[in-house]
């Protein structure tokens, strides 16, 4: 009654050299966190009024280091990750070998545009954050590298594509496996999602930078940034859905109850991209009317993190069961808290209800007008990508590095310790967070240099998020150490496979299911509300004003 | 089993539904009886050929004219323009039980105008005109924030409500 979420469950290994390509994609991001988490040290510091952002090597004011911090663990680490762990998914649900040379390509693009924008970080020509607001103005390798970061992403999306046609010619009539659907559909979102940031990009700032255009037009830019930026999250989240849906049930010695709830979620998710006027709910210039309907929208988003929240847990309750835990919670003490990679994921999910409850404040916009801006915003997204996403990640890599490297993981022990002070750090960091945003503290601001007297409330707040963003920095570190160390130091083993989990309710060859799988009726409803949303308001801003000029005291 | 939980599910998400149906109830009343509102579309600046943005600011009503101006019984009107690193006016005073439209705009980058521990939090683009109005109930020295990064010395930008 059970049924594997893969196409081909046994006898399947992916070629020596796609495999080692995956891997490089994916320590790249490993690399680009540990830069970026050490620009998190001085971040959290600096609240607690210790001002060490000056002693970093390369990096000289608090705005550089935290363009670092940003653009290092929210665009690279998570781009690249994804295009590696997504693209062994999609492989190992098809059962079938990806394309050499479009892995390749991904893997060049990806490496080459992080060397182009983390060289204009460092240099200090590029402290612009990571939302890079025009006519805040960085150099040209800055945009040039994070557009190259960018088409990476399109380009492992072309390789999944041709994957799944190949599989769709090879096996007629057969429903798409779960695990490589997953990966398919958050790939299509994505291509869908970040049409605005790459026109912004290559079409204004690029060029701009290169002095092509004389100004920018910053209404115009924000909007198509947030027009991404909004659904990025969703991009960073998705791969570690992946993971939460596909491996996890496995690993706890659960199930997953559903096949097709898991696809409603993804075509959920693929459906809702046009929310980013959420993010300028403040902002002159956008209609009101724009900003209440975006606002209803934003709360229709809840719906597929609320189907994910049960659907996960009631796979953590069979394998809880399973162990012999009873009761109404009984059974969520004995799941697998011992092996590393569950209990990060397992804490991840928990931060995570944490940044759903704090992400439908900030989504309502009577409290956005107290929040928007404040540090209660960054006390939100460390819940949701600086934990839920960051800490999964850390997890996933618990079994994912050891199946790369055929090696055992170093220290599970270690492990467990990096978890749990990631964790706990995250909570006094985000307690401190997000009472000074409701004491007024701004973010992206270098508190330990301000020239007035801090109002109440703001010390105490700086002081938990010095703490609690010092043991996450540690958690990090003993993580770091533990993958270092299982790649150079790790016992040589034979690991055969992902841990892909099961479904009981299998996917149905007939019926409204199907429907589930024509993605491009899906597609085509994603653009057209799309279109709905933002095209209204980009025609009215024609003609363009290209006419603000740069920026560059930074 | 399988039954059960879709049962779970269904229960689970109605429960889920009528909350965020409830929160959005909120938000309505909040706006409509509470009359907490978002700012929307106000006007533009544009700079004609050869002039700067800061010219044009300046001899576009209401910003020829910077400051505190009364308009009613117990109504006011703040000008501001925001500039890397500060905000003009500086200072300025106000009566407890004032009702007061923010109108500010920037002549360089995106700056923020954020009054902390109040709902006055707008965006200042440069080229648009933001606005937002705010009764001051209590006394006070209240802090004005610029609170998007606008470069080098963003966090020294700020300036002073004084409400008595």
């Amino acid at each position: 009654m059970s049924t594997p979420i893969v196409a081909a469950p046994d006898g399947f290994a992916l070629p020596q050299e796609q495999r080692r390509f995956i891997k490089w994609t994916i320590y790249l991001g490993f690399i680009v966190l540990a830069f970026g988490v050490l620009n998190g040290l001085d971040q959290a510091l600096n609240y607690a009024h210790i001002d060490i952002f000056r002693f970093f090597p390369g990096m000289r004011t608090y705005y550089q280091g935290l363009t670092a911090h940003g653009v290092f663990n929210a665009i690279v680490m998570t781009f690249a990750f994804a295009n590696g762990f997504v693209a062994l998914l999609v492989a190992r649900g098809l059962g079938t070998k990806l394309n050499s040379g479009i892995l390749a390509a991904s893997f060049f693009t990806i490496l080459i545009g992080t060397l182009l924008t983390a060289g204009a970080i460092v240099s200090g020509t590029a402290s612009v954050l990571y939302t890079f607001y025009a006519p805040l103005e960085a150099s040209w390798p800055f945009y040039l590298g994070l557009a190259l970061v960018v088409i990476s992403t399109w380009i492992t999306s072309l390789n999944l594509f041709v994957t799944l046609a190949k599989f769709r010619r090879e096996h007629p009539g057969e429903r798409i496996p779960l695990l490589a659907y997953m990966g398919v559909a958050t790939y299509i979102f994505w291509d869908i999602a970040s049409a605005g940031i790459a026109i912004e990009v290559v079409v204004f700032l690029l060029p701009w930078s290169l002095g092509l255009w004389h100004g920018a037009d910053p209404m115009v830019d924000r909007t198509l940034f947030w027009f991404t930026g909004h659904p990025i999250v969703y991009f960073w989240l998705l791969p570690v859905y992946m993971s939460w849906y596909g491996m996890i049930p496995r690993q706890v010695n659960g199930a997953l109850f559903s096949d097709s709830v898991v696809r409603i979620v993804f075509l959920l998710f693929l459906i809702i991209i046009p929310v980013g006027f959420h993010h300028q709910f403040v902002d002159p210039g956008v209609p009101r009317g724009l900003k209440y309907a975006v606002a209803v929208m934003t709360f229709a988003l809840f719906v597929p993190s609320l189907m994910t929240a049960f659907s996960v847990m009631y796979a953590l309750e069979i394998g809880g069961r399973r162990a012999g835990g009873s009761g109404l919670i009984g059974w969520f003490f004995r799941i697998p808290w011992k092996d590393p990679s569950v209990c990060a994921q397992v804490l991840a999910m928990l931060a995570f209800m944490l940044g759903g409850i704090t992400g439908l404040m900030n989504a309502s916009y009577n409290m956005n007008l107290e929040i928007h801006n404040t540090t209660f915003v960054p006390g939100h997204f460390h819940l949701t990508v600086g934990t839920a996403v960051a800490l999964s990640i850390m997890g996933i890599a618990y079994w994912l590095v050891p199946y790369l490297e055929q090696k055992e993981l170093w220290s599970a022990k270690a492990g467990l310790v990096s978890s749990w002070l990631y964790f706990i750090g995250v909570l006094i960091f985000a307690r401190g967070m997000i009472s000074g945003g409701l004491a007024g503290m701004p973010r992206r601001t270098a508190i330990s240099l301000i020239p007035y007297a801090e109002p109440p409330g703001w010390r105490l707040a700086g002081i938990l998020v010095g703490v609690g963003g010092s043991m996450m920095f540690a958690g990090a570190l003993v993580f770091f150490v533990v993958i270092a160390m299982t790649v150079l130091a790790g016992k040589r083993t034979q690991i055969a496979d992902i841990p892909y989990s099961v479904t009981i309710a299998k996917p149905q060859n007939a019926g409204w299911e199907l429907s589930l799988d024509r993605l491009r009726y899906w597609i085509a409803i994603a653009v057209v509300l799309c279109v709905v949303v933002y095209g209204p308001f980009l025609a009215s801003q024609f003609p363009l004003q290209l006419n603000i000029p740069g920026f560059r005291a930074f | 089993m399988n039954h059960e939980a879709e049962r779970y599910e269904r229960f689970f998400l109605i429960i889920s539904g009528v909350f965020l149906v409830g929160f959005l109830l909120v938000l309505a009343y909040t706006s409509v009886h509470m009359r907490v509102m978002l700012p929307g579309r106000v006007g533009t600046i544009e700079a004609n050929p050869g002039e700067s943005l800061a010219a044009a600011v300046f001899r576009t009503p209401p910003f020829n004219h910077l400051g505190v101006t009364k308009v009613g019984p117990d109504e006011y009107q703040a000008v501001y323009f925001a500039q890397a690193w500060a905000f003009f006016p500086r200072e300025i005073d106000l009566p407890v039980g004032a009702r007061v439209k923010f109108i500010a705009t920037s002549v360089d980058v995106t700056h923020g105008f954020f009054i902390a521990g109040t709902r006055v939090n707008m965006m200042l683009l440069p080229g648009q005109i933001s606005e937002e109005t705010y009764t001051f109930r209590k006394p006070g020295k209240y802090l004005l924030l610029c609170h998007e990064y606008c470069g080098l010395l963003h966090h020294t930008m700020h300036a002073w409500v004084i409400v008595k």
